[in-house]
């Protein structure tokens, strides 16, 4: 559960985010949508107190970004908007490298690795360099890479960017399971259609500020618009960044 | 301490696989260094044997004048060619490079010689001709003075005078280096070429563990793990340390194999490379790497690209390297201050070592701390420099 309480955060002259306040619960898949530079990726790094904050502050399960971050980072699992894989190591070897980060035990990372390996069907490429990977196996290594160290909550900013359609729709079935298992999943996306198909609740972000949450219907209902593209347009201001 | 130890481990097999890494680390370094060695000792021998034994033919206007002489000249090892030419014509041959030296002997040479009075030969030479003209100018005068000198004397015994008062004083040159001092100078290269193939083996991993992370994206998700920052750039810092010590090695036991090599015994020099020097040298080389490895580090994590990094590395590498190519004909003596200097430091003690001396243990110490402590606070900066915000560019 990740509960964003008043974020603020200035770079230099640029005011990112003004005193954004969300939700993202335990069991759902809840997704930021707003136009590009609205501050999506900022909030996923200030979650994933890779920035810090000016003021507010965000609570994962109960613990406080600002005063235990290291906590915090435990029970997260952060995948940034490009996969970052290291191209001379194998997905094992990526995998385990973050396992070990995280301070796993040996045992730990063969069980979880081999765990992880079946749950996103990667048994053809585990032991293959990332170098020649494709988009999906990238997608599918950072992912596990990810969750190594079985966080309850997944931030994910941008994870179809590149991807081609057969690799959306994996990845639309595996955040489906994640949330079914009990998982918080938040992730971000400036593509309108993704997050309606995608998401249980949506969290529109213009300009730095929240414009509008819910659920899909609900936001319906508050821009008083039946259309889902309409209804966007409505809350982000103007349709400008979005496709 | 094991986050350290996993970025480490990672670091160092990673960009093992990578050829891109190996080749510079690994061969291009190692190889560079003997390579140029070599080279450089064949240039320099050359030019040692160039002058004094190779046989050169000097031109002779008016020969039949002075024939004991041309004799003389001739059992000196310079040939000689007859010919036949006016002053103008003499100056462009010597332009065109025709001949290297021309001799004239004056029609009244004969007649002032039998008389016993001073005899004039021109001699022409282009002086500008460093290794041509002035070389052999200055053989040939050296052999037409010492026949001078061997008339005046048997003159002097033809009218009852001890030759030796034209002799009041006498220089003896007594040449008091030795074989190995003699190569030294040679081999102040070495020390250039030892400490640059160090910085050299890091400087891929440098640019790959910080600025290559970034450009892959792989920087966000590492930092989001709960290992504390500044480990995980002492593990990187540390690869490149392997990296550069791994370089150092390979550098320092082409250059014995060279030098096995090329027999400089030969030419009244010896330098030998044997085990114990070797250790030695990696032993007093090794303070620059730390510092060396801090350096690299920072340096790149500033840089945004690969690309960026390695032109930036580029001059970095040189500010402590390329000196050193230059301090050897400088002649400077290890006193405090240089011995402070890092890479300055090393160079000075690495050519003492290499002439057969011993550093004392004050300037090998002195060496070492400042390069540590410089570059322990450089990895210190560095580990700063991964907990800001800034480092995600």
């Amino acid at each position: 559960m990740i509960t964003v309480e008043h974020l603020s955060k200035r770079f230099d002259k640029i005011e990112a985010l003004r005193a954004v306040d969300f939700f993202a619960a335990d069991g759902r898949i809840t997704g930021l949508l707003g136009p590009n530079g609205a501050g999506k990726s900022t909030t996923l790094r200030l979650i994933a107190t890779l920035l810090r904050a000016d003021a507010g502050d965000v609570i994962i399960d109960g613990i406080s970004v600002r005063k235990d971050p290291v906590g915090a980072r435990r029970r997260l699992g952060v995948l940034s908007h490009s996969s970052g894989l290291y191209p001379q190591l194998t997905a094992r070897e990526n995998i385990a490298y973050f396992a070990e980060l995280h301070g796993m035990q040996r045992d730990d990372i063969i069980r979880r690795s081999d765990e992880l390996s079946r749950l996103l069907d990667m048994g053809d490429f585990m032991d293959r360099r990332a170098k020649g990977f494709s988009q999906g196996q990238k997608l599918k290594t950072a992912l596990a890479r990810a969750m190594v160290h079985s966080p309850r909550n997944l931030i994910l900013d941008e994870p179809t960017n590149g991807l081609d359609v057969m690799a959306v729709r994996n990845l639309r079935t595996l955040l489906g399971r994640l949330r079914d298992e009990g998982h918080c999943v938040l992730f971000s996306s400036h593509v309108m259609q993704e997050v309606g198909l995608l998401c249980d609740d949506i969290v529109v972000i213009a300009q730095g500020r929240v414009t509008a949450a819910g659920s899909i219907d609900s936001l319906r209902t508050q821009a008083r618009e039946s259309n889902l593209e309409d209804a966007f347009v409505k809350l982000i201001g103007s349709a400008e960044g979005l496709n | 301490m094991r986050t350290i130890l996993t970025v480490f481990r990672k670091e160092f097999f990673e960009n093992l696989r990578d050829r891109r890494v190996l080749m510079s680390a690994l061969l291009f370094g190692p190889l560079l260094g003997p390579v140029m060695l070599l080279f450089i000792l064949q240039v320099v021998m050359q030019r040692g044997e160039a002058v004094t034994d190779k046989s050169v033919t000097v031109a002779v206007v008016g020969a039949s004048e002075a024939p004991g002489l041309m004799k003389h000249l001739e059992s000196q090892n310079i040939a000689l060619e007859k010919v036949s030419l006016s002053e103008a014509q003499i100056r462009s041959a010597i332009q065109e490079r025709k001949f290297e030296v021309v001799l004239r002997i004056p029609a009244d040479f004969a007649q002032l010689w039998s008389r016993s009075a001073p005899a004039a030969v021109e001699m022409f030479a282009d002086s500008s001709d460093q290794f041509g003209g002035q070389a052999t100018g200055e053989r040939v005068a050296r052999v037409i003075d010492v026949y001078g000198r061997q008339i005046a004397q048997s003159r002097l015994l033809v009218r009852g005078v001890d030759p030796t008062v034209s002799l009041p004083i006498v220089v003896q040159d007594i040449d008091v280096s030795t074989p190995t001092s003699r190569a030294a100078f040679l081999l102040g290269i070495l020390s250039y070429l030892v400490i640059f193939a160090m910085f050299f083996g890091g400087l891929y991993l440098a640019i790959d563990s910080t600025a290559g992370e970034r450009e892959r994206g792989s920087l966000e998700s590492l930092l989001a793990t709960p290992a504390h920052r500044p480990f995980i750039i002492y593990g990187k810092i540390i690869a490149t340390l392997a990296y550069m010590t791994i370089s150092l090695i390979l550098t320092i036991s082409g250059c014995a194999a060279t030098l096995q090599f090329a027999q400089l015994e030969e030419f009244g020099m010896t330098v030998s490379l044997d085990l114990l020097t070797c250790l030695k040298i990696i032993a007093v080389s090794m303070p620059l790497a730390v510092l060396g490895a801090g350096m690299l580090t920072i340096v790149a994590s500033f840089t945004k690209s690969f690309r960026e990094a390695q032109s930036y590395l580029s001059i970095a590498i040189s500010v402590p390297t390329l000196p050193l190519a230059f301090v050897g004909v400088l002649r400077i003596e290890p006193s405090a201050t240089f011995m402070a200097t890092p890479s300055l430091g090393q160079h000075l003690l690495i050519t003492q070592i290499v002439r057969g001396e011993t550093p004392t243990i004050g300037n090998i110490l002195l060496s070492a701390s400042v390069s540590v402590t410089l570059g322990l606070i450089l990895c210190w900066i560095a580990g700063r420099l991964y907990q800001r915000e800034a480092i995600l560019g």
